[in-house]
């Protein structure tokens, strides 16, 4: 790269190269860049907050000997069974059809060995995944890919999609390089066509009538399992409360920095708000109404470790869920398929193109050939030590703080480094008593 | 027949008995008597029973129903028979909006006219309507087919994949990429199969069928004004 020899040529901060390059890519290709993966920008994040591990005015945990509960119950304030989780980290929707099918058993597997929840997605429940998933949760989507009430039934917990924080206000795409025949079939569409879901549920509108589709919901299934409401953080707090008050068990708010499987790159990007931001927002919204805790909060977009599991439990989260990390774990990006990225324009560890089904990992494709690549057993036992870690390292930090419940970690453990994580997640900042925006 | 009346019993009292196996297969006659435009009823069956409402009935009747034959003596709210996958929906009024949405099997006959969004992203039910459709009808229709006796309102058939659609009346207007199509003796034979099933005394050749482009099936610069 020549400016890194000649130190007298400047790149402009605001038309770097990647800049030009889109500029250049769009005026050749007159469409939008469609991608894969989540925000790709530097936001505020959970890398801004710090905890204050115990010390003298408060008393750590020992860390092996004394116990820290990481188990959660979700969804008991309607539902006849609740769901119970060993480590509050689940597996977020992804769909088959984003997802070759030895990824979504893979999923199951890895989440089904430690005791947590996978997620269908916009395209319907398959039995490698029902089989596969000793939790599994039921996405109801405003396409009704797949949607019926046998599988309905079949679910542990249904999770109404309102939307997602890769693209709230958005509906999904799914190219047609990935409409094969068998997710075609599932979608009831032509095959190799580039499918758009609709963003909005086609039978009903506003809270009001969410309130009664859930009820339909629950009168379906007999009142049996817990209904979770989805939501991409934008206006969190006032979709919170509008939330709990159409009856949700249980809320998922997932945060601008949530990956997606095809979304415009503008859309991922510019809008939404990051997930540090919207936490406290949900939770005042809870709180306000004397139901935080009973409608349980899972929060996602962008959590990567124990330190980012436990920020968002310390902020008043029941639960956290990933995407991203968990196909990481899987083997998505992985170095040893470098000269193949690269022969797809790519390379690891940037690879997005989840949209054109041609990841060499075997995980984000319809090829069957590609798909083999991947082991379900054997990605399933690494999704599943990676679990483990993020458990692991979340309980450090909370007998640090001297919690013996993962829940029990609270805002007052936290501080934040910059000034607007600090407003953002509502904690001081670091070595001060300020915590911008907030009256004393 | 059993009957329930939703004035003493309530909406999930009657669901739950129609859930019930070991009431489903020594009685296949059900009925409620004032539902009152309550919301839910009977939804969720998948039992070969029968099952009459007398009065008006709210928000997705016979939601996600299957092989059940439902009859509503009276108006639908909105989303009645959403998510059918078989069986007979048959609302004797007019249905509110998104009669039908997304259902995926069985046959909905609306003897009166229905509102907004009928059919929408339906996939693969049969929709017969004596009356008049809403606007934006079969939006994101998918398979199956939408008969309609009466006129359509604006924008039919929407950003339409594989649905047929037949209209006797006048049609406001079409969505993108949906297109008045031949009706071809194919078409003459679905249809008159149609009006058989629904109980409906019309003549075919009276009719219009409509259809997707398939433009919009892949995304393509030309197109851009559309998306
Ligand atoms: C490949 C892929 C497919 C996805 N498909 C869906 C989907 O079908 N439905 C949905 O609600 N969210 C979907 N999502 C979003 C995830 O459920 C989740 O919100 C997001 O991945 C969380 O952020 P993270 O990836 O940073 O962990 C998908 C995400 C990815 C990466």
């Amino acid at each position: 790269m020549s400016n890194e020899k000649n130190i007298s040529l400047k790149e402009s901060a605001t038309f770097d190269r990647s800049t030009m390059a889109e500029i250049r890519r769009a005026a050749e290709t007159g469409i939008y860049d469609i991608r894969g993966f989540g925000a790709k920008r530097k936001l505020p994040h959970f890398d801004d907050l710090l905890f204050l591990g115990a010390s003298m005015s408060r008393y750590p945990l020992e860390g092996y000997r004394e116990t820290c509960n990481t188990s959660v119950v979700l969804g008991d304030r309607f539902a006849k069974k609740p769901i119970t989780i060993e480590t509050p980290v689940t597996i977020a929707g992804m769909s088959f059809g984003a997802l070759s099918a030895n990824a979504k058993e893979a999923l199951g597997r890895g989440a089904s060995i430690v005791g947590t929840s996978t997620t269908t997605g916009d395209g319907g429940m398959t039995p490698e995944e029902r089989g596969q998933s000793s939790k599994l949760v039921y996405q109801y989507l405003p396409s009704r890919y797949g949607m019926n009430p046998d599988d309905l039934r079949k679910a542990d917990a249904i999770e109404v999609v309102l939307g997602q924080g890769a693209k709230p206000g958005g509906g999904g795409m799914l190219l047609g390089q990935k409409i094969t025949d068998r997710v075609a079939q599932m979608r009831n569409l032509p095959k190799g066509i580039d499918q758009r879901s609709a963003c909005r549920h086609p039978d009903w509108t506003g809270p009001d009538d969410l309130a009664i589709k859930i009820q339909e919901i629950r009168e379906i299934t007999d009142w049996q399992v817990p209904i979770y409401i989805k939501i991409g953080a934008t206006r969190t707090y006032y979709d919170v409360k509008l939330a709990v008050k159409a009856g949700a068990d249980v809320i998922v708010v997932d945060g601008m920095q949530g990956g997606t499987a095809a979304t415009q790159d503008v859309f991922i990007e510019h809008v939404g708000i990051p997930t540090m931001a919207a936490i406290p927002q949900a939770v005042q919204a809870l709180q306000e109404m004397g139901m935080h805790r009973k409608v349980q909060l899972i929060v996602s977009g962008g959590i990567r470790n124990g330190a980012d599991v436990a920020k968002c439990m310390a902020l008043g989260a029941d639960a956290v869920a990933i995407g991203t990390a968990a196909l990481v774990a899987l083997g998505c990006n992985d170095p040893k398929w470098d000269d193949e990225y690269k022969a797809i324009g790519s390379a690891a560890g940037y690879y997005d193109d989840y949209q054109d089904g041609k990841d060499p990992a075997g995980i984000s494709t319809q090829d069957p050939e590609l798909s083999k690549r991947l082991d379900p057993v054997a990605a399933g036992r690494r999704l599943a030590n990676y679990l483990r870690v993020l458990t692991l390292e979340a309980q450090t930090l909370a007998r640090a703080c001297g919690k013996n419940d993962l829940r029990n970690l609270e805002p007052e453990d936290l501080v934040a480094l910059t000034v607007e994580s600090a407003a953002m997640a509502r904690v001081p900042l670091a070595g001060t008593t300020w915590v911008p925006g907030q009256k004393y | 027949m059993k009957t329930f009346d939703l004035a003493v019993s309530t909406v999930r009292e009657f669901n739950q008995a129609l859930h019930d196996e070991k009431n489903i297969v020594t009685e296949k006659e059900w009925a409620a008597t004032n539902p009152k435009g309550m919301h839910n009823i009977a939804v969720g069956l998948d039992a070969d029973i029968a099952v009459d409402i007398h009065g008006h009935a709210g928000y997705f009747c016979a939601g996600m129903n299957k092989t059940a034959a439902v009859t509503i003596h009276g108006n639908a709210g909105q989303g009645v028979a959403e998510n059918m996958m078989s069986g007979v929906v048959r609302v004797k009024g007019d249905a509110s909006q998104a009669a039908g949405a997304t259902a995926h099997g069985g046959l909905l006959v609306i003897e009166g006219n229905a509102g907004a969004r009928c059919g929408i992203s339906m996939k693969g039910v049969d929709i017969v309507v004596k009356g008049s459709i809403g606007h934006m009808s079969c939006f994101m229709g998918q398979s199956g087919s939408l008969v309609v006796c009466g006129d359509a309102g604006e924008a039919l058939g929407d950003s339409l994949y594989e649905v047929h659609i037949y209209v006797k009346g006048t049609v406001k207007s079409l969505g993108a990429d949906c297109i008045e199509k031949e009706m071809r003796e194919e078409h003459i034979a679905e249809l008159t199969g149609l009006l058989e099933k629904a109980g409906f005394d019309e003549d075919p050749s009276a009719f219009k069928r409509y259809g997707s482009a398939r433009q919009l099936y892949t995304f393509k610069v030309d197109n851009a004004s559309a998306y």
